[in-house]
């Protein structure tokens, strides 16, 4: 079967490091924050300008003056700070953010991402992610494997205007998780009861493949 | 102490005309100026540049000011939230220069700080790095962006005092306190508005001396986006 949203999210959570602080993008990567392993410290940041972010409000505790990125309602947790954006941007440019999980449009073989714009179409604009991009140490995108359409975002090249340039690690989709490495992508696991052979055919580039490729545990 | 205040609307807006460059502290909706907003909605002022993150929604924020037309170009990061806004760029009535957040917030920044331009590695190789000078510091490429300024820059804030001292709340703060800086009028509006004495210095985030004109702000609306909730 191939992963729902919550369990791409659920895989990226456990590439969570004890002690780190993590940005989260809008859509998939935001529920990454419902499945931090045991024993794992993580602080997130939300570019609006919090760190140590917590969960959603109980029902009726709102705060229009708290919300994340994806202008949702959310909480803080002890020891969580709020600044303005220029502080904000400061501690993702300036690399104090160790790992950025971002959503995309298409990832290709170099780690290009796009995922702000499709000409003539729709044009909700960057936000963040191109400062993110640009400085992040770690960078996984959460994504489906392909669009509505059925065509693979995984790519030899990008179509789309880039967001930036050689930064993806890791892409983690409904199907499979692919690791950038300098010779392309890598096929490192697949969802469960998803074969190798249903990933090849989901995907516009080269898979690397060595040996027998595990079933992600999630 | 130099005292800020001003009673109405009316005198916050004074010299305001068709065709400034406005800035709108806010991020989505939450700390828009929203009385300002609001007013400037219901006035006789077209041909406007706003640098803005967001362009609010169709019913609200700057999506008042979009939907009557008024707004020449924006200057944004994100707009993904607004119909309006989308038709009215596709169709390209509306000129609009979207640029990556942290620059933005940085450019604001840089035009109150008297710095006219900086180097960030935001953006280069994509669109936004066209026709702008690159330059590697150690072994990185990075872009050059110029600051920003504005005719008015409009904030709001939770707290202010008379002498213009701003205290934001939650992340109502965002973009406030960098565009407050960067306004040759900056004029904020506030939920709570003190005499000169009653807030204590250490908890001030904008410095009154960023800040031309302070108002009193009422019926906060304060709309949320996406209410997000958990079971208790």
């Amino acid at each position: 079967m191939a992963l729902d949203k919550n369990q791409i999210a659920k895989r990226i959570a456990q590439e969570l490091e004890h002690n780190t602080y993590v940005n989260l993008g809008i859509g998939i990567p935001t529920l990454v924050a419902n499945y931090i392993p045991e024993g794992i410290d993580i602080e997130f940041q939300s570019e609006n300008g919090v760190l140590g972010m917590g969960p959603f409000p109980f029902e009726g505790e709102e705060d229009p003056d708290l919300i994340n990125a994806g202008k949702q309602t959310i909480t803080t947790l002890d020891g969580a700070v709020l600044f303005d954006s220029a502080i904000s941007f400061a501690m993702i440019r300036g690399q104090h953010v160790q790992l950025t999980v971002l959503g995309a449009m298409e990832v290709s073989e170099k780690g290009d991402i796009a995922n702000w714009k499709i000409p003539g179409k729709m044009v909700k604009g960057m936000g963040g992610a191109m400062d993110l991009v640009a400085s992040a140490q770690n960078i996984i995108v959460a994504m489906m494997h392909t669009n509505r359409l059925g065509d693979s975002k995984i790519l030899k090249k990008c179509n789309l205007p880039i967001t930036g340039k050689n930064c993806v690690k890791k892409v983690v989709t409904n199907l499979a998780v692919l690791e950038i490495t300098e010779d392309g992508f890598k096929l490192s696991e697949r969802a469960p009861g998803v074969s190798v052979s249903e990933i090849i055919a989901a995907t516009a580039a080269n898979l690397i493949i060595t040996g027998e490729v595990p079933e992600m545990i999630i | 102490m130099i005292n800020k205040f001003v009673e109405n609307i009316e005198l916050a807006l004074d010299g305001v005309k068709s065709n400034m460059t406005f800035m709108f502290g806010g991020f989505g909706l939450s700390g828009i100026p929203e009385n300002i907003i609001k007013e400037l909605s219901n006035r006789e002022v077209d041909g406007l540049t706003c640098i803005s993150n967001n362009a609010g929604v169709d019913e609200f924020g700057l999506g008042l000011l979009l939907k009557r037309k008024q707004i020449k170009k924006m200057i944004s990061s994100y707009v993904g939230e607004n119909a309006e806004f989308e038709r009215q760029m596709l169709s390209g009535e509306l000129e609009v220069d979207l640029i990556p957040q942290g620059t933005l917030a940085e450019r604001c920044r840089a035009g109150g700080a008297g710095i006219p331009a900086f180097y960030t590695p935001a953006g280069y190789g994509t669109e936004v790095a066209k026709d702008k000078e690159v330059r590697i510091f150690n072994g990185k490429p990075h872009i050059l962006e110029n600051s920003l300024v504005a005719d008015f820059a409009f904030v709001k804030a939770w707290k202010g005092d008379t002498a213009g001292n701003l205290i934001y709340k939650g992340t109502a703060r965002n973009f406030n306190p960098l565009m407050a800086m960067a306004g040759k009028i900056t004029v904020a509006e506030v939920e709570e508005l003190y005499p000169a004495g009653e807030l204590d210095p250490n908890h001030i985030h904008t410095p009154g001396i960023f800040v031309q004109r302070i108002m009193q702000g009422e019926n906060y609306e304060k709309r949320i986006e996406q209410r997000t909730t958990r079971k208790r």
